[in-house]
């Protein structure tokens, strides 16, 4: 097997709040391979975020990461300096938020901030940089990029200044790109072409993703494997088909039950009784065990770790005593 | 471009017009010029010519209209205390207000800007925490007082500098400047503190603020998610867009250090436009409270003006005017 992109094991970000240490991504592993899209799927506040912002080093205080390693090409590079750090991001990892309306800095031209972006990060000159500029957003598909090269974020439409965001977490050739919600904030209709967009430019790249998202119609379409997050922890993780088709950890299973389909007219909407926990009262054992209809004594008293399932990893003790033992 | 600068103008005359009024409305309000000007034993024959041959029985829009164009032409009229035209003494009192008011206001914008930029940055250093103790003194301490401790301490207790007046001056044609010597150089040291200090503080907590609140607005993180320096992100990207607030606020500020200078003028006995403002209204000069209140408009007018123009060079959503953004 090639070696992964990124290897995150162990991770543990924490948080130092007047009323303690809270946990909020408490120890999870996975790796992805070169040109690898990963969806990562969960609740508001499961951590998905967080893990992007720890692997690209951009954790604020008081928050921080408490554990584990972040592995880049095998080097680790969670415990590197500052500055070793700013070169890598921007660099050997880019990345795309949220909303586009707001990523860009409204007082200058997308090309003042293109080609700081690429001159920060090669040894080419203005001439140079601005020429690559032009074809960054060529490849995006802005039309008459020289044009629009100079002009300012606002006199783009969202959908345009998501695809001005692309170009530059691509700007210095990045080998993976974590995008967080990168189409949350847009019409639908625009959320298929970025998708497509951003999908089509990291295969011809080999440039591997980590996809975080809600939307399970994007993760369906878009990613090669997928892991399902709760509560700071990795649910289940595996090629997206087995997750999305044959989910086996029961949040996993909710969660693919609620999406609405057209082929099967339901009065309700399928739901997760309760709610996720909040970090301060994260319960014993398996965090999800107030929501389970199927958790036995053991979810109770010891936290699963992730085992190996058919070809996907999951956290849940049904899976190593059967549900047999749970009965 | 061209027809927001219109705009401002025209606003600008606007407003002077309606400042031009009510120093005009003052002349009525305040007693009768001819009763202050003829003796007590005049004849209503001569009452009467008098008042026709200052005009004064004419419709009130032409007295107006004549005010506004005398004014216009630096025609402010006779001083009734001192004999002389108000033009005149305003202009022999200008250069000491004007040295005083811009000194003062190069530091506070200075230091403000520096000081407000480096406690911004060093949140939590000691340096920053003293700095932001200390301002507290120029926030909450009156004007008077701070000149009146400066005077017991550097002139009475340490007698080190000069506690009134502008020192010796040197005349350049109708301009007079205490810059050149050294005692003139000295005397303006506790004015300008003290004139400037309170401003200083503001412009610094402002800008404080102002970046903080930057600092965590989403383009700076995607700017640090694209491994910019933290120079180019301090000072180019969080910087320009901190400025746009504080360019308002210290704008309208600067133009209260020379509109009213009076308080310090009158604590070192400066041979300002606030010290005359002050004896004029000690014996109802009109004239010369007139054309001061008409100094001070014409100052934050020009003030605002600036202001716009300024706007207009930071903030590129301005320029584009009413154009619809394009998709």
């Amino acid at each position: 097997m090639t070696q992964p992109v990124l290897s995150v094991r162990n991770l543990k970000v924490e948080f130092v709040t007047r009323r303690g240490i809270l946990r909020a991504i408490d120890d999870i592993s996975f790796d992805i391979a070169p040109g690898e899209v990963l969806g990562v799927v969960g609740e508001s506040g499961a951590g998905k975020s967080l893990t992007g912002t720890a692997i690209i080093g951009l954790i604020d205080p008081p928050g921080r990461i408490a554990g584990g390693e972040v592995l880049l090409q095998g080097s680790r590079i969670d415990n590197l300096p500052k500055e070793a750090m700013r070169r890598i991001r921007g660099k050997r990892i880019g990345m795309i938020f949220q909303d586009p309306l707001t990523s860009l800095n409204p007082l200058f031209r997308i090309s003042e901030q293109l080609v700081e972006t690429i001159q920060t990060h090669t040894d080419m000159n203005a001439q140079q940089a601005r020429e690559r500029a032009i074809g960054l957003l060529t490849e995006v598909g802005i039309p008459a990029p020289e044009k629009r090269i100079d002009g300012y974020p606002h006199e783009f439409s969202g959908g345009m200044r998501q695809r001005v965001v692309i170009a530059l977490a691509l700007a210095a050739e990045p080998e993976l790109i974590i995008a967080d919600e990168p189409t949350t904030a847009l019409d639908v209709s625009v959320q298929a072409q970025i998708i497509t967009l951003l999908k089509k430019l990291c295969r011809e790249r080999g440039t591997a993703v980590m996809l975080v998202t809600h939307d399970m119609g994007v993760i369906a379409e878009t990613a090669d494997r997928v892991a399902v997050m709760y509560a700071g922890r990795i649910a289940e993780i595996g090629p997206v088909r087995e997750v999305v088709q044959h989910a086996r950890h029961p949040y996993a299973k909710g969660l693919m039950g609620a999406i609405p389909t057209l082929e099967t007219a339901a009065d309700r909407l399928t739901q997760i009784p309760g709610s996720m926990p909040r970090l301060t009262a994260i319960p014993k054992g398996c965090a999800f065990n107030p929501r389970c209809s199927e958790a036995f004594a053991r979810c109770f008293v010891e936290r699963p770790d992730p085992i190996p399932v058919g070809v996907s990893q999951v956290a849940c003790w049904l899976y190593k005593y059967g549900k047999e033992a749970a009965a | 471009m061209f027809g927001y600068l219109i705009r401002s103008v025209l606003q600008a005359i606007v407003v002077m017009l309606a400042v031009a009024f009510i120093a005009f409305s003052m002349f009525r309000f305040v007693g009768d010029p001819v009763a202050s000007i003829v003796g007590q034993d005049a004849t209503l024959k001569d009452r009467q010519e008098l008042a026709d041959s200052l005009g004064l029985n004419d419709p009130l829009l032409v007295q107006f209209a004549r005010f506004v164009g005398n004014a216009a032409q630096g025609d402010f009229g006779i001083s009734y205390r001192q004999g002389r035209p108000v033009a005149t003494l305003l202009r022999e009192r200008l250069p000491a207000t004007i040295e005083l008011a811009v000194i003062s206001a190069a530091l506070a914008l200075v230091l403000g800007l520096g000081l407000g930029i480096y406690t911004a940055l060093r949140r939590d250093g000691w340096a920053a925490n003293l700095v932001m103790s200390l301002s507290l003194i120029g926030v909450s301490l009156p004007t008077f007082l701070i000149g009146i401790g400066l005077i017991y301490f550097f002139g009475v207790v340490l007698r080190w500098l000069p506690t009134f007046g502008r020192g010796e001056t040197v005349a350049f044609g109708w301009w007079t400047t205490g810059l050149l010597t050294e005692s003139g150089r000295k005397s303006l040291i506790l004015p300008v503190v003290t004139l400037g200090f309170y401003q200083l503080t503001l412009i610094m907590r402002l800008v404080r603020s102002e970046m903080l609140e930057v600092m965590r607005a989403d383009y700076i993180r995607f700017a640090r998610a694209r491994g910019l320096t933290d120079g180019a992100i301090n000072f180019k990207h969080a910087l320009k867009n901190t400025m746009i607030p504080v360019v308002t606020i210290t704008g309208l500020q600067l133009g209260s250090i020379v509109a009213f200078a009076i308080t310090t003028e009158t604590v070192f006995n400066w041979p300002g436009l606030g010290a005359l403002f002050v004896k004029s209204v000690e014996v109802v000069d009109i004239p010369v409270m007139g054309a001061y209140l008409m100094f001070v408009g014409l100052i934050f007018v020009v003030v605002s003006l600036i202001v716009d123009m300024l706007y207009f060079l930071i903030d590129p959503r301005l320029r584009t005017g009413g154009a619809v953004p394009a998709k």
